[in-house]
């Protein structure tokens, strides 16, 4: 579907790409990495806008360099900005946009009402899209990527600013755009965990470089991990390291959760991130909260975030493997 | 989903094995969108308000002095067909301002742009097709009342040979208006994604530099130095016109005293007028050069 051979993008002050070099298989892809790691970047070239610094790209078999127009004819894009003028409504919108992609009138109507029923939008779709919520924008940027049938889709964050009930609709709508509809794609995001659930393959890239390119399969493996906060008892100031220290006798792996912002945010360095071995990992855990008499303020299961991909020692001898799903 | 919307999911997806009528298309289809969303086409009822008032206005005076021929019987139309645009710069000037920014500032501010360049039209069949729609809209406007005019002039019986020539050389003359004034509003609209600066920004080129011209033309002509008059005509895209259609048009100069440009000056103006039209496409070229995704 897509294959770069040490493709590398460089800006006069910063690498955007440094010798990526991944083969993407059809089905469903998550493009994983930080704000920055180069993503949008890898989509621009993709789409045949952007030239290469060196290295080499194809897309559905065409070269990147020199066959960006028949690319664009056969790929869809999501940018994850807004992109959608307020005083159109989706149906018209959606309609011209086909026609840009070169569809006849009728066809490009048609196609137009396919592709928003199939994106769930129905009558709102004759209303001015300003008054239309971000969930419902969403759908239709993903449908304008969609209408005119192509053989893979570009999706840009497409869950960004999505409440968690319409992150599930989105990624629902995203694995049905492979399963039911046929369209490969590969879709960006800086959360490793929403994509475990949708795509058959994850690529990580940080800073422009390949991390890890494996299966869904792979990643689920090793997830799990518990997020365990507790309180300061008078016999122990320091609960947190308290629990760390039995957990670790007790044999679990126990890391403190500093790295992580969505902790730090919450105000404490108190976290700590245990390894999930099995189901009596949770039983040694409580028992050594009970043990030290320490109050336990959360104890929950946590997506992986890709800080945890570095830490990963096996991902250095992935770097570069490339295995379908 | 709710269960009650399966049933329409059901259908299944249908995949497009229809023609896929590539760039060419893609132009022409943005060409036709762009030209009739500069009359409020397609557009909602009051985006049509503006621009078809300003249709009327422009027909208006055409009729009337049709009207007047007729009945009164005259000899010649009380406007020759190469003033009648330049008369009527005002209404052409707030058309342009108006509809300039609709065409390419909300594409820049609602950054749909990035959905464009994503497919297979490109830089170039974009600025192409907005500036072709913008320049025919302006050749609307600005030769239907001409039309008017030549449709009277043959029902009061004017002299046919005389009429068609003087239509002909209006045509022409519109023509050049049309893209000058279509290059110099969208590049101008085209700096900004906010609409109200488009506006302000090419009236304020049609009319400041109008403006400033005439003053000039009036000191220059109170001097009696009438050489400098012609010269001065460059500097603002009205009387540019001006001197070009007085100088190849047979055109009356509506330069102070008729002091229109000689022929020798007149390829000066050609010379410029040309310049500007490429100069705004060029320019415009540059301006999306960035703005892909």
């Amino acid at each position: 579907m897509i294959a770069t051979e040490s493709l590398s993008k460089r800006f006069p002050r910063v690498t955007a790409l440094d010798r990526l070099s991944v083969d993407i298989a059809p089905g469903v892809t998550g493009l994983v990495g930080a704000n920055g790691a180069g993503k949008s970047t890898l989509i621009k070239i993709l789409l045949g806008l952007s030239p290469a610094t060196e290295g080499r790209a194809a897309v559905l078999g065409l070269d990147v360099a020199t066959e960006g127009a028949a690319i664009r004819e056969k790929v869809g894009y999501m940018p994850e900005h807004d992109c959608l003028p307020p005083d159109v409504s989706a149906t018209e919108f959606v309609v011209h946009m086909a026609r840009m992609s070169g569809l006849p009138v009728t066809a490009a109507r048609e196609r137009t009402a396919d592709t928003l029923r199939h994106v769930g939008l129905y009558e709102e779709r004759y209303r001015p899209m300003g008054g239309y919520s971000t969930g419902m924008k969403q759908r239709v940027k993903l449908a304008q990527a969609l209408v005119h049938d192509p053989q893979l889709v570009l999706l840009d964050e497409p869950t960004n600013g999505l409440d968690p009930v319409g992150r599930d609709e989105m990624l629902g709508l995203i694995r049905r755009v492979h399963t039911d509809f046929g369209i490969s794609v590969l879709v960006t995001s800086h959360l490793l965990g929403e994509l475990e659930r949708t795509c058959d393959h994850v690529v990580v890239i940080d800073g422009g470089k390949l991390l890890r390119s494996s299966s869904t399969d792979e990643f689920t493996q090793v997830t799990g991990s518990l997020a365990v906060e507790v309180t300061d008892s008078e016999a122990y100031p320091d609960g947190t390291a308290a629990l760390g220290g039995a957990l670790a006798a007790a044999g679990l792996i126990v890391q403190p959760m500093g790295r992580a912002a969505e902790f730090a945010a919450a105000g404490s360095g108190h976290v700590l991130l245990v390894d999930v071995t099995g189901d009596d990992t949770y039983d040694t855990v409580r028992d050594a909260v009970t043990d030290l008499g320490l109050g336990l303020v959360r104890m929950e299961q946590r997506r992986h975030r890709i800080a945890e991909v570095f830490q990963t020692p096996g991902s250095a001898q992935e770097r570069g493997s490339s295995d379908a799903a | 989903m709710a269960p009650a919307q399966d049933v329409i999911h059901n259908i299944g997806y249908r995949n497009y094995a229809g023609a896929r009528l590539g760039r060419a298309y893609a132009r022409r289809a943005l060409f036709s969108q762009s030209l009739r969303g500069a009359y409020g086409l397609g557009r909602s009822a009051k985006s049509k308000v503006l621009p078809m008032t300003l249709f009327g206005v422009m027909c208006v005076p055409a009729a009337i002095m049709v009207a007047v021929t007729v009945t009164a019987k005259l000899s010649k139309l009380p406007l020759e067909y190469t003033r009648y645009a330049i008369v009527l710069q005002a209404v052409i000037g707030l058309f342009l301002a108006a509809q300039a920014p609709q065409s390419v500032s909300r594409d820049l501010r609602f950054k749909t742009i990035p959905l464009y360049f994503s497919r297979p039209i490109e830089r170039v069949d974009y600025v192409v097709a907005k500036f072709a729609a913008m320049a025919s809209a302006l050749f609307v406007l600005t030769a239907t009342p001409l039309l008017i005019l030549y449709v009277g002039a043959l029902l009061a019986k004017l002299d046919f040979a005389a009429q068609t020539k003087g239509f002909a050389q209006g045509l022409v003359s519109v023509v050049l208006l049309s893209f000058l004034f279509a290059g110099l509003g969208l590049v101008v609209a085209a700096l900004t994604p906010r609409r109200g600066f488009g506006v302000a920004g090419v009236i304020a080129l049609l009319m400041i530099s109008y403006g400033a011209v005439s003053t000039l033309q009036a000191i220059a002509l109170d001097r009696d130095t009438t050489d400098a008059i012609a010269w001065f005509g460059l500097f603002s895209p009205v009387t540019v016109v001006d001197g070009v259609q007085t100088a190849f048009l047979s055109a009356t100069s509506a330069f102070p005293g008729h002091h229109g440009p000689s022929t020798g000056q007149g390829v000066v103006y050609l010379a410029v007028l040309l310049a500007l039209i490429a100069g705004s496409y060029g320019l415009l070229m540059r301006r999306y050069r960035k703005a892909g995704l």
